[in-house]
């Protein structure tokens, strides 16, 4: 079987896709942030670092709260997407 | 909604839907809420549903819930970058129903549906924001706006719990003690499932890897065959992927391309990509159960037993659910659901299994941070193999001869002997 990207894996994924992000960056604190550690362990890959800015997609979000639970920086305002949106799995 | 119900039952998994189907078949006004579109939207496993629990609830479930196929052959298989040594344990052709393989998505809303028939109402779609509460007392939840008053709350709302936080119960989840799971879900046609795993009709295989699946991290793989489908995945401790700078995708992906693996699931096609956390730090983390009108089961109480093998989740929810269900039943009968008589539910989990496990295993955790589990000895047992079983023409040495050489530089005799101990002890 072939390797897939990340964008290809998530593409597989029925998502009900709300109009407001459910989980939130602070800018201010990653920005000095040096781990980063949101980059590995969320397994999205919702976390982005472009032009030395983390930033979050929250549309592929597999709902796991990782992320929460690593940044212990307190920059993530995190919550479950509102009822019936987000991912919706069809074998799980 | 204005009536109040006698139980409300926060997350329709196995540990929900249990609660809710107990209660409702005892004619309790229950409402069991979900906040995905369909119960199961938001659920995957990496493990095997064990029976024996449901059929207490639900005699003979397996007969009409969706399971995919009860599992005949456990394999533990140890992997090195180019081998793999496995013991295979297989009684293919028994018609016990020990275990099964289940695709959650299919399962939960089987189960939810169950809990409607018996007169419970389902409410999907539904986030739950906040406990309603009364004065120092759990008195109901805020959902969609709404408040929505019970008796009592069951909080089975898995390992990230929202509600039992919001109680000062929550389970404090750190990278430690959490482990992440990815898995693919793999469409193969049900006769190459059955020829390639060597399985007779509706039997399925439970294959748990350790080793290379990981890049010799704290954690392992696993690969359940479904009807027509495999689910295959792998799980890590949260910390160690992060000091590793590992991704799980990555560690999915070489376990995959690993020899052995990719054998396994040639020809197949990918449908479906999934992440989760499971609670992995034992009676350690496991919070406070209750409290005045609300109690906690499954994942949001941390009620996962880690053996090493496997971690093992849904049973314990299931039995979770139904202690929890009995002890609403009593408080009922007593009309009282403060804290004094929801203490019953502990006592409960301390006489089943979920609880003597979970006592039993203590030191499991602590044992399963040995780096050696997952590097040193899948490669020693492999590379050991390797010498057993290749003939080069030169004359043969005994085993024990080959496996103080594979030793070498790998861990001391004294070292084995140790980690041989405190695995006596742990698990």
């Amino acid at each position: 079987m072939n390797s897939m990207t990340m964008e290809e894996r998530l593409a597989l994924n029925k998502y009900d896709v709300d109009t407001e992000a459910h989980i939130r960056l602070k800018e201010e604190v990653c920005r000095e942030c040096e781990p980063r550690s949101c980059l590995y362990v969320c397994p999205a890959e919702c976390f982005k670092l472009r032009e030395d800015k983390i930033t979050f997609a929250y549309e592929g979000c597999l709902e796991c709260g990782s992320c929460q639970i690593f940044c212990d920086k307190g920059a993530i305002e995190w919550s479950y997407p509102r009822g019936g949106f987000g991912v919706a799995f069809e074998y799980g | 909604m204005n009536e109040r119900f006698d139980a409300i039952v926060v997350g329709a998994g196995p540990a929900g839907c249990a609660a809710a189907y107990s209660l409702a078949k005892e004619g309790l006004q229950v409402l069991l809420v979900e906040r995905g579109k369909f119960a199961g939207a938001k659920n995957m496993t990496g493990g095997v549903l064990y029976g024996p629990v449901l059929n207490d609830l639900a005699p003979d479930f397996w007969k009409e819930a969706p399971v995919e196929r009860h599992i005949s052959r456990h394999v533990i298989a140890f992997l090195s970058e180019r081998s793999s040594l496995s013991v295979d344990f297989n009684v293919t052709g028994s018609d016990e129903h020990n275990g099964f393989s289940v695709l959650r998505s299919k399962f939960d809303r089987w189960f939810a549906h169950k809990v409607e028939q018996v007169g419970g109402i389902v409410a999907t779609g539904l986030r739950v924001d906040d406990l309603l509460w009364d004065k120092q007392r759990v008195a109901g939840i805020v959902a969609g706006g709404d408040e929505i008053a019970g008796e009592v709350v069951i909080a089975a709302d898995g390992v990230n719990s929202g509600l039992a936080k919001k109680a000062g119960l929550g389970v404090k989840l750190s990278p430690e003690n959490v482990n992440q799971g990815v898995k693919e879900v793999i469409k193969m046609p049900r006769e190459v499932i059955e020829e390639r795993f060597n399985l007779a009709d509706e039997s399925g295989a439970a294959i748990h890897f350790l080793g290379f699946c990981t890049k010799g991290v704290h954690g392992g793989g696993f690969l359940y065959t479904n009807k027509e489908s495999l689910s295959l995945g792998v799980v890590a401790q949260l910390k160690a992927l992060v000091e590793n700078n590992l991704k799980s995708v990555d560690l999915l992906e070489g376990f995959k391309a690993h020899p052995t693996v990719k054998e396994l699931v040639k020809g197949g096609t990918t449908v479906e990509y999934s992440a989760h956390l499971v609670p992995a730090g034992g009676l350690k983390m496991m919070p406070r159960l209750y409290t005045d009108g609300l109690l906690v089961a499954g994942d949001a109480a941390a009620l996962v037993l880690a053996t090493g093998r496997a971690l093992e989740g849904m049973n314990f929810a299931l039995a979770s659910g139904m202690a929890a269900a009995e002890t609403v039943k009593r408080a009922k009968e007593k009309g009282d659901y403060g804290k004094e008589t929801l203490s019953c539910y502990e006592k409960l989990l301390a006489d089943s299994f979920v609880l003597r496990d979970l006592k039993n295993f203590r030191r499991a955790p602590h044992f399963l941070e040995n780096q050696r589990i997952y590097s040193t000895y899948p490669d020693l047992v492999c590379g050991l193999a390797e010498r057993i079983f290749q003939v080069d023409g030169n004359p043969k040495e005994k085993v024990w001869q080959l496996a103080r050489e594979e030793m070498k530089g790998k861990v001391s005799l004294w070292r084995l002997i140790r980690d041989g101990m405190s695995a006596r002890r742990a698990i």
